[in-house]
């Protein structure tokens, strides 16, 4: 019986395998998502044939239970809410690879056992504490805020040292509970030091880490409890996870180290004067120019799904269309709160995907553009982050809607971005700010079409 | 004979490397299913749960098993659900 457990593992790592493949590449990305669920099924299936099951009761409610609240939860939840959605089901799944090596824990359990059993323990409560904190600030429920204080560091590096020590002296002597226990509190409250510095906007970066983290835990467990397709499936998210994390990094251009620690946009000092003046425009005017263009690029940020406003933005999208003019998106890569944010929220407001343009596609083509519309989006157009040195996001790759002949700017008031950075787009000459909810604001744009 | 660590280290070591194969190439526009769906994956831990959920000891290890099956069912079926409501919602341009 065994074996044939095996060889069914086996084949689930394939299906698992070939759909993650197949979530490459967006015509085959559902019947990927769809091919890994059956080699998730398959495994459980297998998992079920244990000879060392001898009671199903448990399992078969457990599995009910936790069934019923993900198929819930999964039909309800807003398309606004989903990245703080993909933070509390990581969350979970961390807790699930914690409890596993707790209970993984047997009397005559090898060193190497017992190591991964910690391990287990310290990734899945980082993850499990951490996507609680992440999903607090993203519902905003917490301040999404960076939280520092002194010695933070060295609160840290304690903390480290005590999940360190506690956890060898757990791996030396596993008869006693205390080290274990420590390890437990210690790792639970890691994972909330390590999210508390981390402020709203560099989220993407976060969630994507918890995402490879949960992967890891896992992992982890696979090792505690011997068991292949832990490892394999764990590992291939802890990499997925470690993949995306880089290339919102690379999008941001920071370090790794420097999102996790620095507490950005907590104390940083505006030193430059910005020249020019503030222009705004009306709904009416906006209009008028709309009217004229014949080729338009939306930039959008958090705002939009702040304001929940990307249907109105497709019904402006038709309109201009319809008026002959080209519309395209420019997505910049930590737009928002999570990977890929903003395709989503466009993608529920039935806005095709090969109109969403990645920034280094949008860019060369900005100078032909007559109208950029950005709602919403602050740091990510900001013009600073190419000239001026100064700047704390000197060096950030943004999308140059500057270079457009025309800027409209939907704001609702003068306040800049989350790191308190002025954004002299503001004050180009070819700038207009149409103040307002965005959503009002596009609202009132489509009357004037109508 | 090797140890099973070996083997197990062996299998770590290759999925990583094939994990990073497969995530590299994946466009922008589809992060966030690809991150939900990853997240569903990891809920493999279901499988591990199981096996201490079923002992039928009444233990502290079978209770914590059983916590396990819940929360990690909910990360299994919610992830999928959710990631296929959202690529339900991806559209080419008709024409």
């Amino acid at each position: 019986m065994d074996i044939v457990i095996q060889f069914a593992y086996v084949v689930s790592a394939a299906l698992f395998i070939l759909g993650l493949k197949q979530l490459g590449s967006p015509a085959t990305a559902r019947r990927g998502n769809m091919i890994s669920s059956f080699g998730m099924l398959l495994a459980i299936v297998a998992a079920l044939l244990d000879q060392g099951i001898v009671d199903y009761q448990w399992i078969v409610i457990g599995i009910i239970i936790g069934g019923g609240i993900g198929a819930t939860v999964a039909r309800m939840v807003e398309m606004t809410s989903m990245p703080e959605m993909v933070a509390l089901f990581n969350g979970f799944g961390g807790m699930a690879s914690l409890l596993v090596g707790m209970a993984a824990i047997a009397p005559d359990a090898a060193t190497f056992t017992l190591i991964t059993i910690v391990l287990s323990i310290l990734i899945g409560g980082v993850t499990f504490t951490g996507s609680l904190v992440a999903y607090g600030k993203l519902s905003e429920r917490i301040s999404s805020a960076p939280v520092l204080f002194a010695k933070q560091q060295v609160v840290n590096g304690l903390i480290v040292a005590g999940i360190v020590v506690s956890g060898l002296l757990f791996a030396t002597n596993p008869d006693t509970g205390f080290w274990l226990l420590l390890v437990v509190v210690l790792s639970l409250a890691f994972g909330v030091m390590v999210v508390i510095p981390i402020g709203g906007a560099d989220m993407p970066v976060v969630i994507s880490l918890l995402n490879s983290y949960s992967g890891l835990a896992a992992c982890a467990a696979g090792f505690a409890v011997d068991n292949n397709i832990l490892i394999v499936a764990g590992s291939l998210v802890g990499a997925s996870g470690i993949i995306l994390t880089q290339i919102m990094c690379k999008a941001m251009n920071r370090s790794l180290s420097n999102v996790l620690f620095s507490g950005f946009g907590s104390g940083v000092v505006e030193t430059t004067e910005v020249e020019g003046e503030i222009k705004p425009i009306s709904v009416e005017d906006a209009y008028y120019v709309l009217e004229a263009a014949s080729s338009v690029a939306v930039v959008p940020g958090y705002g939009m799904a702040v304001a929940q406003a990307q249907h109105v933005v497709k019904e402006l999208m038709e309109l201009l269309e319809e008026n002959g003019c080209e519309v395209n998106f420019g997505i910049h890569p930590v737009a928002g709160r999570m990977p890929g944010h903003m395709n989503v929220l466009l993608a529920e407001a039935d806005v095709p995907y090969d109109q969403l343009l990645e920034m280094d596609d949008i860019n060369p083509r900005m100078e032909t553009v007559d109208v950029a519309i950005v709602i919403g989006a602050n740091d990510v157009v900001n013009p600073a982050a190419r000239e001026n040195e100064g700047s704390p996001i000197y060096g950030m790759p943004v999308i140059n809607v500057d270079q457009a002949r025309t800027v409209f700017v939907l704001k609702r008031s003068m306040a800049s971005g989350f790191a308190g950075i002025e954004n002299p787009l503001f004050y180009k000459e070819n700038t207009r700010m149409l103040f307002g909810d965005a959503k009002e604001s596009i609202g009132g744009l489509i009357r004037e079409f109508n | 004979m090797v140890p099973a660590v070996v083997f197990l280290t062996f299998i770590l070591m290759l999925s990583i490397f094939l994990g990073f194969e497969l995530i590299n190439k994946v466009p922008a526009t589809l992060h966030t299913p690809l991150m939900s769906g990853a997240n569903a994956i990891s809920g493999i831990t279901v499988v591990g749960a199981v096996s201490l959920a079923g002992t039928g000891h009444g233990d502290a290890a079978q209770w914590f098993g059983f916590f396990a099956v819940v929360l990690a069912s909910i990360n299994v079926v919610g992830g999928y659900l959710v990631t296929d409501r959202m690529l339900a919602m991806f559209k080419k341009k008709e024409g």
